[in-house]
């Protein structure tokens, strides 16, 4: 065989990403059963809405304890004056962007395979943006006047500092959260539609009614549809990007050892993808087994999203690897401590720990025996997580306390406020996530219809 | 005034997409015009046959994210030159570089709002009632049922004539749809 010819083979047939003997019928059926017949809830629904709940009230707790008491009782203080509330704000932004990611980006790449993932990929989004967005608001330390980061005209006749990147971050996270909330809710209202038609209670009919907003599938509509769909994920790519931008334009701005580079903004960008599918990993390998969507969500899913953890993985790898060399090269001996600090200094354990989670962990996602294991999957996304959770921590407190001046060094630990509100989060995360796979279907369902051969149009009957 | 006819329209329901593709193109080349099609997917031969004209949509999004980004730079341009000059680290009042990331938010925030209010306006959506729900079976538009629905207003629509229409397409059944 001649190499041209060898070059014009069909590549091998790629698996399928849907389960084979599924119909238009089966799939609306399967994935709104799991909404509507309510007898079905699995009891693991009720295990993990449980945990998260009893989370979720520790967060109540903290955060009266903290508007009672002042943020002296987080760990903070000069000269670490940005502690867990900065890192577990830029730890759930980064995951809220896998999300976005997956419904835009893989959209306007025609990638079908995110069809099955992307609706509780976006909802992991929004709420991930809620925990994040509890942190600035709670850290101002008087909570009550967070309406002052907004511009209004008030009668101290002042504005926000609009040459600060903390305002940039109001921006660009209300926006982010709005935008996300948008095409989230653009994308479920022919699955509300769908819900409102099969619901068999009165109640289940007026309020997925209601939200469905009369949607009757007119082809008419459907043009208009697909069009704002399109336009949506074409405006959502570059605000994802520019949202762990301006993220890390706090850090970058400042002329702080360690933050001060322009490498931060795609390395940020790269970070906040590879968290944010590890995340989405880390929820569908559970989901799929215990609501049986094994049919939707296929070993092909998961593979694919190993792929893409281990591809943003060695980006945020070759991130390290620049900022140390920078450090070096700069000349600067601030930068050079500061990198020399992170290996040796008090920290040195966490930084060590981040390159195990991040850097090396990863690597066994070479392995297609890897990939197909979701065990081993499951594992190293729990190793991602924490190295995540692990740089935002390194970043922020190594070169806050030991900067310029040895004289006004100092070490921050976490207290257990600080600790009890990080758990917090996750437990406000958790119940709002257990409460989407109760009410709303967690796979879009008129997207896993459009995969079948039946959607495709084969007009037989006119010949 | 013109008389409101006595019924919405008649509605067929094909249980395969080809059917209603080649019964809704026959329709229209039998000159109806005032119809709708009804699916569970979004498709695409249909949007071609029934839209027809190219959207206003995208337009009216470029406007949105115009307006929206001229806002975004104009409330930082008001407030930071003319309302509230103050000298930060030496910078110019109008340090234009750093109001861009609130311009490109706002201009992203614009785009995605008219977006959404867009596709809902030109969809006329909220719609709390539309008769098309009155035949029992358009439940199943929303599954794996697939409806063409041509509509009295149509000047060639005749209660007889158009059934007579509809049913030489083989569909599972037709009905009349009560205003």
């Amino acid at each position: 065989m001649t190499p041209e010819g060898h070059a014009l083979e069909e590549p091998p047939p790629r698996p399928p990403l849907i389960g084979p003997g599924h119909t238009f019928g089966s799939i609306t059926d399967k994935i709104s059963a799991i909404v509507l017949e309510r007898r079905r809830t699995p009891l693991a629904w009720f295990i993990g809405f449980g945990i998260g709940f009893v989370l979720f009230l520790v967060l109540m707790v903290s955060i009266t304890n903290l508007l009672l008491r002042g943020i002296g009782i987080w760990g903070p203080n000069t000269p670490v004056a940005w502690g867990f509330g900065i890192i577990n704000f830029v730890w759930w932004i980064g995951i809220g962007h896998a999300g976005t990611l997956i419904s835009a980006i893989l959209l306007l790449l025609r990638q079908t395979w995110r069809q099955s993932i992307n609706r509780f990929a976006e909802a992991m989004t929004l709420f991930a943006v809620a925990a994040a967005g509890l942190y600035p608001l709670l850290h101002v330390g008087r909570p009550w006047l967070d309406y002052w980061l907004f511009p209004y005209p008030n009668t101290m006749g002042m504005w926000p500092n609009f040459r600060s990147p903390l305002i940039w971050d109001v921006f660009a996270v209300s926006t982010y959260a709005t935008v996300s909330l948008l095409f989230w809710y653009v994308g479920l209202i022919p699955d509300l539609a769908t819900l409102r038609d099969r619901s068999e209670n009165r109640a289940g009919r007026a309020v997925y009614g209601m939200l469905a907003m009369g949607w009757r599938g007119s082809a008419r509509h459907w043009h208009r549809y697909e069009l704002a769909s399109l336009l949506l994920a074409g405006l959502a790519t570059p605000l994802v990007v520019s949202v762990h931008t301006i993220v890390s334009f706090d850090f970058a701005v400042g002329i702080v050892p360690g933050w001060h580079a322009t490498i931060f903004p795609p390395y940020f960008v790269a970070g906040a993808i590879y968290a944010g599918f590890a995340m989405v990993l880390t929820l569908a390998i559970p989901l799929r087994r215990i609501y049986g969507l094994q049919d939707f969500i296929t070993m092909q899913h998961l593979n694919y999203m190993g792929r893409i953890v281990l591809a943003t993985g060695l980006v945020v790898a070759y991130g390290y690897t620049m900022e140390a060399f920078m450090a070096w090269y700069s000349g600067n001996i601030y930068e050079q401590f500061m990198m020399i600090n992170r290996f040796t200094g008090p920290y040195r354990y966490m930084y060590w720990s981040l390159l195990a989670c991040n850097v090396v962990a990863p690597q066994a996602l070479w392995f297609q025996r890897v990939r197909s294991s979701t065990i081993a999957l499951m594992v190293i996304c729990m190793f991602v997580n924490v190295g995540m959770w692990l740089e935002r921590y390194i970043i922020i407190v190594v070169s806050l306390s030991a900067d310029f001046m040895p004289s006004s060094w100092g070490l921050f630990t976490g207290t257990r406020w600080d600790w009890s509100m990080y758990v917090g989060t996750i437990g406000l995360f958790l119940t709002l996530f257990f409460l989407f796979i109760r009410f709303l279907p967690m796979i879009s369902i008129f997207e896993m219809r459009t995969m079948l051969p039946e959607a495709k149009v084969e007009e037989e009957s006119a010949a | 005034m013109r008389q409101r006819p006595p019924i919405y329209g008649l509605m067929a329901e094909f249980s395969d997409l080809g059917e209603l593709v080649h019964a809704t193109r026959t329709a229209h080349e039998s000159g109806y015009r005032h119809m709708d099609a009804y699916t569970p997917v979004p498709v695409e031969e249909l949007g071609e046959l029934l839209a027809g004209h190219r959207s206003h949509l995208p337009l009216l999004v470029l406007l949105g994210g115009i307006l929206g980004g001229i806002a975004g730079f104009a409330l930082c341009y008001w407030t930071s030159v003319i309302d509230f000059p103050i000298n930060v680290g030496g910078r110019p009042f109008n340090s234009w570089p750093s109001f861009i990331p609130i311009t490109f938010e706002c201009t992203v925030l614009g785009a995605a709002l008219v977006t959404v209010l867009g596709l809902l306006a030109l969809n006329g959506l909220p719609m709390p009632y539309h008769p098309v729900f009155n035949v029992p079976r358009f439940a199943l538009s929303s599954r794996d049922r697939f409806f063409l629905c041509i509509e009295a207003e149509d000047p060639l629509f005749d209660r007889e004539e158009t059934r007579r229409f509809l049913e030489r397409l083989v569909p599972r059944q037709v009905s009349e749809v009560d205003h």
